[in-house]
């Protein structure tokens, strides 16, 4: 079973992303920020990061660089998840490792055509 | 439906699926919801919207959002016919025209642009591959309203989230507020015309692809025959037929023939072939068959 990994400040969202994500077969550890994400992917890295952008304490964009810097740490997936929807985010989330981006609010079909276009899950598994 | 059931509704929409309607919506409500109400055995739009507000219908407000949002089409809409067409389709196309340098493409269910769309950021993507090569895009939709809102280009942001990939967001498209604008260079790609499918389209012309999906699912077998036979008429002898997932002329038609291993993809058998075997006479009772008559 992959595993993925929820980031954001939001309990609400990250139970939201959960039950998706459960939905599309993965298996999901939640954090609050992106300094508690970082000290998870210290311990084993996930397959995939739905990653919120403003936090508390370390935000998701400083959580990815360090992130991409851990050993293999250019392995998982991240698909940012945030309410930041300008073109500068998008395009600063892409040049700093992301690999998707989801503009909030979402729902459970966009998230799974996100997760289909990185590979992370089948395309037809999308449409099902 | 009173004027504050259509807000309720407008808002409830906008907050768990991020469908924007226009304040002229109430049909599409109506349309959309009224047989859902009926199956869920409520009186209509009032009761239903009564149900929404109060607590615990977290299964209505799901049947809701899917009942208004199912039939949205949406970009690389399945994605593989896309891969086709830039895997399969183009590479044979740019070999068989070489000569005359220029390639024909109908949507013939363009509905709101995203198909049409998709097909101009493929070819966009071709690059160099298509310098100097003259490319039309006829997109076709029978809705006035649907083409209007396709020739805009114009989309909300959870349209663009629907198969796009975030790349081609930012490569092609204009953000405008909380919409999103297709690049004047893709819009001045694609022709939109007005075209019920039922009516004679030999005026369209010849083309090298056609896209024909998820529309003809709405006809029945004898509309679809026809259609098929004088899709035939308008595509070249070399050319390729595009059918939605769930389709086929399997049992129709002998005017197409299905590519071995290229789900979706059909080329046009040759004309002389289908006259010594006329297609109706074939395909009817097999047709007879399949719907157990």
């Amino acid at each position: 079973m992959k595993t993925c990994l929820v980031v954001d400040d939001s309990s609400v969202v990250r139970k939201i992303a959960r039950r998706i994500l459960e939905g599309l077969e993965f298996e999901v550890t939640e954090a609050e920020d992106g300094s508690k994400a970082l000290e998870i992917c210290q311990q084993k890295l996930p397959d995939a990061v739905l990653l919120d952008w403003n936090m508390p304490v370390m935000d998701g964009f400083e959580f990815m660089g360090h992130m991409r810097r851990l050993p293999g740490g250019d392995q998982p997936k991240v698909v940012f998840c945030t309410t930041e929807n300008n073109v500068a985010h998008i395009a600063q989330a892409l040049s700093g490792g992301a690999n998707e981006y989801i503009m909030k609010p979402f729902d459970k079909d966009i998230i799974a055509d996100k997760f289909a276009e990185v590979g992370l899950i089948p395309v037809g598994q999308a449409f099902a | 439906m009173t004027p504050t059931e259509y807000e309720y509704l407008r808002k409830f929409l906008r907050d768990h699926s991020g469908l924007d309607l226009s304040a002229d919506k109430q049909y599409l409500i109506e349309s959309r919801l009224l047989p859902l109400a009926r199956k869920t055995g409520l009186s209509g739009i009032t009761e239903l919207v009564q149900k929404l507000q109060g607590l615990g219908s977290s299964v209505l407000a799901t049947s809701v959002v899917e009942a208004m949002t199912t039939n949205e089409t949406f970009f690389f809409r399945d994605k593989v016919p896309f891969d086709h067409f830039r895997d399969t389709i183009m590479p044979e196309v740019l070999k068989a025209r070489a000569g005359r340098r220029s390639v024909r493409i109908w949507c013939a269910a363009g509905s709101t642009g995203q198909e049409p769309y998709s097909l101009a950021m493929c070819l966009k993507e071709m690059g160099a591959a298509l310098t100097g090569w003259r490319v039309e895009i006829i997109a076709t939709d029978l809705s006035q309203e649907v083409l209007e809102k396709a020739k805009a280009g114009v989309y909300s942001q959870f349209e663009v989230q629907r198969g796009l990939p975030i790349q081609m967001l930012v490569k092609y498209f204009k953000q405008t507020g909380e919409t999103w604008q297709i690049n004047p260079e893709l819009r001045a790609m694609i022709q939109h015309r007005q075209l019920n499918l039922l009516h004679d389209f030999a005026q369209l012309g010849t083309f090298d692809v056609i896209f024909c999906r998820n529309v003809l699912i709405y006809f029945d077998q004898d509309t679809k025959i026809n259609i098929f036979n004088r899709l035939a008429r308008q595509i070249e002898g070399d050319g390729f037929l595009v059918l939605g997932a769930a389709e086929t002329v399997v049992g129709l038609t002998d005017a197409f023939r299905p590519i071995a291993e290229r789900r979706g993809l059909y080329k046009p058998n040759d004309a002389r072939a289908v006259a010594g075997k006329p297609v109706l006479a074939g395909a009817v009772p097999r047709m007879a068959a399949i719907a157990g008559l």
